[in-house]
């Protein structure tokens, strides 16, 4: 049997949450519709389906969480944060309001798209808006528990989806996990969502320690700094544009003289290729074997 | 007894906001709408601020606050002693209002083209709450071209939001102008819609008071210069309408 995709799962756990929370309403563009089984036709008010209007979509959400609904907003990544990012700032920030927003299509997923349906850049800009979270879930389980805790809440949550997952869900609580320990004095590696087997398999026989978050945004500072120790050689491997989390990073370790390398979607050349996401994963050094060679430039 | 223009008091309290001391309501296009709203239309009180039953009035076109902080300060929203530090360090009057700082202001605004897509979510909240509130959301003809009035627009015509209200102050600013007229944008998906002199308070009561049992309803409010003739670009408007006509 194969696995179920993160973007399964979320059509899977809507209806259940709209069923159990009644405050909950999702907002659609389109995307996402026509997979839903009979949700649309049990709640035909609390499934909002706007056509193919990102804007108006945003601006919805923003208007229903006005009148004190907890909107779930959903599209492909780049509709969702890219063309919508004033609305976001806006309609939500602004208001004063949240909703959760969940997108699929994570960086390269939509390999064969093309540049119009991949978005590296959303984790590096949702966090530069005030007061969001942002969870980048490395398992379909991990998804269920955010989604599900988020919808609870009037918080400004951004839930971002992919294609690729890890064999098995880690704790989703928001804080830095040691996943491989080893003596204090190995270089740290954290591994951010999904990409947690990539980075143990690469690392598999170095003399590294390995951590996890599905959380990115706020990050988990206080982990960070003890799993880090008082000289920090860190790498962060993080599936989106390469140093979203340095101002973070940089920010928890201010105090201690500190080596940091980040891996991810490099940020100065648009890849003009097509292919399947283990292609631009391997041509963004982001397969095991590209984590494994900055994972040894770490270890010196 | 309803008012056939803005009571001085009110204007009075507009030139604290301007620092203008003519009393020239036309120059001001959207303060006889505001008045009107608050005066005999919303279902809203300085007590009601919070209440999840009130009606509620969204000024998209936040550029233009002095006319509703006017009138809010006229009906007790927040004091009158605002008015005269707008836009200062520790006033929460902005030269675009900000909902988190002032009583009765139902949405922060500046950036055009937001209040309509937000009243369409807002209508659409309390309807399927079965709350009965309405929402009316003020744009402007110019705001209009902002593409993303064109999906809240359609959005609500599709839904039949009957809960929700657009009054389109149309004082001709638009640089590239509407042939064919604004209302007909609406009509075409599926609005209720009425045309009425924005300074005229009965037709504009009369107007906005209207709903349709199961589609919006739009107002346009055409505005006059202060001796109170149709802007100057109306004539140039005209034209183009005509000409729009003619070739349909």
């Amino acid at each position: 049997m194969t696995r179920q995709t993160m973007r399964e799962r979320f059509y899977a756990d809507v209806g259940p949450l709209l069923d159990a929370e009644p405050r909950t309403a999702l907002v659609l563009a389109v995307i996402g519709s026509g997979s839903l089984g009979d949700v649309s036709a049990r709640h035909p008010e609390r499934v909002i389906d706007v056509g193919i209007r990102e804007q108006a979509m945003v601006g919805v959400a923003g208007g229903l969480a006005l009148t004190g609904l907890r909107p779930i907003v959903h599209t492909y990544a780049p509709f969702l944060v890219e063309r919508a990012y004033e609305q976001i700032k806006l309609d939500l920030g602004h208001q004063d309001v949240g909703a959760v927003l969940v997108s699929t299509g994570a960086s390269y997923d939509a390999s064969t798209a093309g540049r119009t349906h991949q978005a590296p850049a959303d984790v590096a800009l949702v966090s530069a808006l005030p007061g969001w979270t942002v969870h980048v879930p490395g398992h379909a389980d991990e998804l269920t528990r955010m989604l599900r805790r988020a919808a609870g809440t009037d918080d400004r949550v951004y839930i971002r989806m992919s294609a690729l997952q890890n064999t098995r869900a880690h704790p989703a609580d928001g804080l830095l996990h040691l996943v491989r320990g080893g003596a204090h004095v190995r270089p740290l590696v954290l591994a951010v969502g999904p990409l947690l087997d990539t980075v143990l398999e690469a690392t598999r026989d170095l003399p590294v320690r390995v951590a996890y978050t599905s959380t990115p945004h706020p990050l988990d500072t206080a982990g960070l700094r003890t799993l880090a120790g008082p000289a920090p050689v860190l790498a962060v491997v993080e599936p989106y544009l390469e140093g979203t989390s340095a101002a973070a990073v940089a920010a928890a370790l201010s105090d201690r003289a500190s080596r940091v390398a980040y891996v991810g979607v490099p940020r100065d050349v648009e890849l003009r290729r097509y292919g399947s996401p283990k292609d631009h994963a391997a041509a963004h050094g982001l397969d095991a074997m590209g984590i494994r060679a900055r994972a040894k430039e770490l270890i010196g | 007894m309803a008012t056939t223009t803005v009571p001085p008091p009110v204007l009075d309290l507009l030139s604290r906001v301007t620092g203008d001391e003519k009393h020239d309501p036309s120059s001001h296009s959207t303060l006889d709408v505001v008045w009107v709203l608050y005066d005999r239309v919303l279902d809203v009180a300085p007590d009601r601020v919070d209440d999840p039953a009130r009606d509620r009035f969204l000024l998209s076109k936040g550029h233009g606050p002095a006319s509703t902080y006017a009138v809010l300060a006229a009906k007790g929203f927040f004091p009158a002693a605002w008015l005269d530090d707008v836009a200062a360090w520790d006033s929460r009057l902005g030269h675009h209002p900000d909902r988190t700082l002032v009583p009765g202001i139902e949405i922060g605004s500046g950036s055009l083209g937001h209040g309509l897509p937000l009243a369409v979510g807002n209508a659409l909240g309390l309807r399927l709450q079965d709350n009965p509130a309405r929402v009316v959301v003020l744009v402007g003809d110019a705001e209009l071209d902002e593409g993303s009035n064109a999906e809240a627009i359609a959005v609500a015509g599709r839904f039949g939001l009957a809960n929700l209200t657009c009054v389109v102050v149309d004082n001709r600013s638009d640089n590239l102008g509407w042939p064919g007229g604004i209302a007909a944008r609406f009509a075409v998906e599926g609005w209720a819609t009425a045309d009425v002199d924005g300074h005229d308070h009965a037709a504009l009561r009369t107007a906005l008071r209207r709903s349709d049992p199961d589609r919006p309803s739009v107002v346009v409010a055409h505005t006059t210069d202060e001796f109170g003739r149709p802007h100057q670009s109306d004539l140039g408007h005209t034209t183009t309408a005509t000409a729009k006509g003619t070739a349909a």
